[in-house]
């Protein structure tokens, strides 16, 4: 803070060298900030231009606040349970004992299928676990009948399993570099200091770990919240979440009020913002020992 | 014991990743009744719409790649040169596509550029084309703006920069001839990944109304029944040939400085 | 019976064998140095005792205990590592302290000897930085309490000061023998670097291939070195051939002239060749007092180092160097001159290759 009092605005240059970044800020401000800033700006207005915030009381009905809560649950269990998948499987090949061989293609893998997400994804599940799929009828010839177990694809658990496939890997790419980082002789330092394996896991190696298993956290939290197409594709129009409720009211106002759009749209960036400003407050507090 | 759990963790792993694919491949194949072929795969390449539609993608691709590369790589530059101080700017910018989800950012689009703004953009064919680039680019630019970023720090580009100017290049020689060569393999890298983003992409070619490949692969999966996981197939295949590019480069880079 | 006992160590690596037939006896409060190039085994046979490594056979002995099946975190040992390994995500304090976190030692004891061990290492005001905020040499200086703290039985240093500047490395080695010394605690020590493990071990462990090629003080490692190896790792060697004239008196013929052998066993019969070495030190320019062997020399090349000048001459076909002090009378010979030198028959060691 100090620093910015004790600048001297004598000392002022002409910012010549800013001028280099223009062309990329033009574009931020164009096709980044400006839009963003016309849904909050939106969210305050009436159709006429005037403050309210109204639009914002009028996103408390039971169709929208169950929206945005399957939203946040499906963001939040398919975030843990992609960490939780991908690091067993992340440390199952860095520390695991397995062949060094499996790790490249592993890697590849984790590329493509992160990548792999939107409409063929559905396409895939559905020709998997869907009603015909290959696995539900391989079950049901063996006298299993996966609906009796109320299991549905087009159904919130469904987009959950079809949501790990993209979740998972990104977990795999950004945690195995971060296990790769653990030094072996943070590991032995602890053996010989008479430390058990949970001991070591516990005092050294999670809380190195800690920021970066946070901030995938709150990446693939943003990824599943935001993901619109393989929901789409998966289940149409019908499923009560919120991008694919937005979605449906950019295309065809079916909410009856222009603005209420932006108020919804609004509410997104709010949580997926929220859960970003969580993950940098606690990773500050967490990295006092990090350059 | 660790083995033991490594195995079963990392093979249910495989498991559950393998499934859907044998389970797409199987099912692309079963359009003819009572046994395998190649029908579906008939079907969609003879659709004439799969062409457009991926035609315009591969179009909306190239142009995404080409803009990104000219806005990111002079900038990533300049802010490793002469602008450290803006570094955390910068990166915080590059890092907001991931926290604003698309749909958030195309529903921003839709609003200011209709017909009634100042920019009307989506007014016209070439001016939603447009936007929709941009759209690409902005989804594109952290992956973009890190690997490029990444490729300049192996680079010394101060003593670069001096070294080419004291032999009297200007800034455009710099760029092009200097420090673009030097970070090809990042921008390969880049590139291949932009190009397996956009390829796909639904969200905002469905909104701007655009004749994309996502949108009309959605369309399909909606009225048919074999040609959808035929596409996924054939969508896997292309996301795994531009991850496979993208190793290609990189290992070919390798050698290079091996050689050197 | 020694403190730590080591008995006929093997370890294979695969069809790779690292350690052969190891076999020693370190007395408590001994500070023991292994030296020898990379891949000799030294590094293995620590990690052995460290419990890192499990022997492919024979056994570790702690203090009469057997603990050659043992974990690691029951052996009660502390180490230091070439890069430190502090834990980076605690402060100085807790990294000292963790030994006794995990030992259950209540917070205020742990305080205490946290307090003690920083105060040993000359660093009493830096509990509460990390690691990250630390010099090289302190964040050592910080590894070696950590390793003291919970009072081990064994201290073992695997490349301590490798990753120090030159100054620092020095420093620290003296001050890590003053602690060792003043604990009285066992410690065994890897290097590579001869100079190392001659300023501050009680006995040096050279080792090549997997093998000890010598064990023993390092006045007598230097002076007495066993093997060709021994002789050319620990320090310069000026290696000479001589014919055998009788092996019972010790008598050969150098370069036409005899020279009769003040110590060593000739186990070589008469006519045959044995080699000779002599420290750079010990070989003069011009005819010494004392010194009865004296031969014809070129000089070759001349290295002024300061308080020594290096000469490298030319004697009976092979290439000498010789160290002389400076003096300022004394002007070095310029190169290509012919001069004579000279060694006293005492100071050849006869190699047993």
């Amino acid at each position: 803070m100090s620093k910015f009092q004790l600048r001297r605005p004598a000392k002022r240059r002409l910012p010549l060298e800013w001028l280099g970044i223009l062309p990329f800020v033009a574009f931020a401000m164009l096709f980044l900030v400006l839009p963003t800033m016309k849904i909050v700006v939106g969210a305050f207005q009436t159709s006429d231009g005037g403050f309210t915030l109204q639009n914002l009381i009028d996103l408390n009905t039971a169709s929208i606040r169950s929206a945005y809560w399957t939203s946040i649950k499906l963001s939040l269990i398919t975030a843990l349970l992609g960490c939780a998948v991908g690091f067993a499987m992340a440390s199952a090949v860095v520390f695991g004992g397995l062949p060094k061989r499996v790790r490249s293609p592993l890697l590849t893998f984790s590329g493509v299928a992160s990548n792999f997400a939107g409409v063929p994804l559905a396409f895939a599940f559905i020709a998997t676990i869907g009603p015909a799929g290959l696995i539900t009828l391989e079950l049901r010839d063996l006298g299993i009948n996966l609906r009796a177990y109320g299991f549905n694809l087009l159904s919130f658990w469904g987009l959950v399993v079809t949501y790990l496939f993209f979740q998972i890997p990104l977990m795999i790419l950004i945690i195995i570099p971060a296990l790769d980082g653990l030094k072996r002789e943070w590991r032995e330092a602890a053996d010989v200091l008479g430390a058990t394996s949970l001991q070591y896991w516990r005092m050294v190696a999670l809380p190195i770990l800690f920021p970066s298993l946070l901030g995938t956290f709150a990446l693939l939290f943003a990824n599943a919240f935001g993901a619109v197409a393989t929901a789409f594709a998966l289940t149409g129009p019908q499923l009560n979440i919120v991008p694919i409720k937005l979605f449906a009211q950019i295309r065809g106002d079916v909410l009856g009020n222009p603005n209420l759009g932006y108020a919804l749209a609004f509410g997104m960036i709010v949580i997926t913002g929220l859960a970003n400003v969580t993950y940098i407050v606690l990773r500050t507090r967490s990295e006092r020992w990090l350059k | 014991m660790t083995r033991f759990l490594a195995w079963t963790a990392f093979l249910l792993g495989v498991l559950y990743f393998i499934l859907p694919l044998i389970g797409m491949t199987e099912f692309s194949l079963k359009m003819r009744r009572g046994e395998y072929s190649f029908d579906a795969y008939r079907a969609v390449f003879g659709d004439p719409r799969f062409w457009e539609t991926f035609s315009y993608s591969l179009t909306l691709a190239a142009a995404t790649i080409v803009f990104g590369v000219l806005l990111v790589v002079p900038t990533a530059y300049w802010v490793r040169l002469k602008l450290p101080q803006a570094r955390p700017i910068i990166e915080f910018i590059t890092l907001l596509p991931l926290v604003i989800p698309a749909i958030v950012i195309v529903f921003g689009y839709i609003r200011l550029y209709n017909t009634s703004s100042i920019l009307p953009l989506t007014g016209s064919a070439l001016g939603t084309d447009i936007l929709l680039t941009m759209g690409y680019a902005t989804l594109a630019l952290p992956y973009m703006y890190r690997a490029v970023d990444t490729g300049l720090r192996t680079i010394d580009v101060a003593t670069l920069t001096e070294a080419a100017q004291s032999l009297g290049a200007g800034w455009f020689t710099i760029l092009a001839r200097i420090i673009l060569p030097n970070v090809l393999v990042a921008v390969l890298s880049g590139a291949f990944l932009t190009l397996a983003i956009v390829i796909g992409e639904f969200t905002m070619a469905a909104l701007l109304n655009r004749p994309a490949f996502g949108p009309f692969m959605q369309l399909l999966g909606a009225n048919r029944a074999y040609e959808p996981p035929a596409l996924a197939v054939i969508a896997f295949a292309i996301t795994w040939g531009c991850m496979g590019l993208i190793q290609l480069v990189t290992r070919f880079s390798k050698h290079e400085r091996a050689k050197v | 019976m020694a403190f730590l006992e080591l008995s006929n160590l093997e370890k294979v690596f695969g069809t790779n064998r690292v350690v052969t037939d190891f076999t020693m006896g370190i007395e408590k409060g001994e500070f023991v140095s292994l030296l020898g190039p990379s891949g000799c085994g030294k590094t293995t046979v620590l990690r052995m005792v460290a419990g890192f490594e499990t022997p492919t056979s024979g056994a570790i002995r702690i203090d009469g205990q057997d603990v050659t099946g043992q974990r690691t975190n029951q052996r009660a040992i502390g180490m230091m590592f070439q890069a430190y390994a502090l834990f980076p995500n605690m402060t100085v304090a807790d990294n000292v302290g963790f030994g006794l976190k995990v030992k259950g030692v209540p917070r205020e004891e742990r305080k205490d000897r946290v307090a003690e061990m920083l105060r040993l290492i000359g660093l009493p005001d830096l509990g509460s930085r990390f690691p990250f905020q630390l010099s090289g040499g302190q964040q050592q200086r910080v590894a070696l309490a950590r390793a003291l703290a919970p009072r081990p039985r064994v201290l073992l240093l695997d490349e301590p000061l490798s990753a120090l500047d030159a100054k620092v490395r020095v420093s620290l080695r003296n001050e890590i023998r003053d602690i060792q010394r003043e604990l009285g605690i066992t410690a065994i020590f890897v290097t590579h670097d001869q100079e190392e493990a001659m300023s501050i071990s009680d006995r040096i462990v050279v080792m090549n291939g997997g093998i000890a090629e010598q064990v023993g003080a390092p006045f007598e490692i230097y002076n007495n070195p066993r093997t060709r190896f021994v002789a050319g790792f620990v320090g310069t060697l000026n290696m000479l051939s001589a014919t055998v004239e009788d092996p019972a008196e010790r008598m050969l013929t150098l370069a036409g002239q005899r020279v009769v052998l003040a110590r060593g066993e000739i186990a070589t019969p008469r006519g045959e060749t044995v080699t000779l070495a002599l420290r750079p030190e010990a070989i003069h320019l011009g005819r010494a007092e004392g010194c009865e062997v004296a031969l014809p020399a070129t000089v070759e090349e001349v290295h002024f180092l300061g308080s020594v000048i290096r000469i490298r001459a030319r004697v009976a076909g092979t290439v000498v160097a010789l160290d002389t002090f400076n003096r300022p009378d004394q002007p070095p010979p310029p190169p290509g001159s012919a001069a004579e030198i000279s060694f006293a028959a005492r100071d050849v060691i006869l190699l047993a290759d």
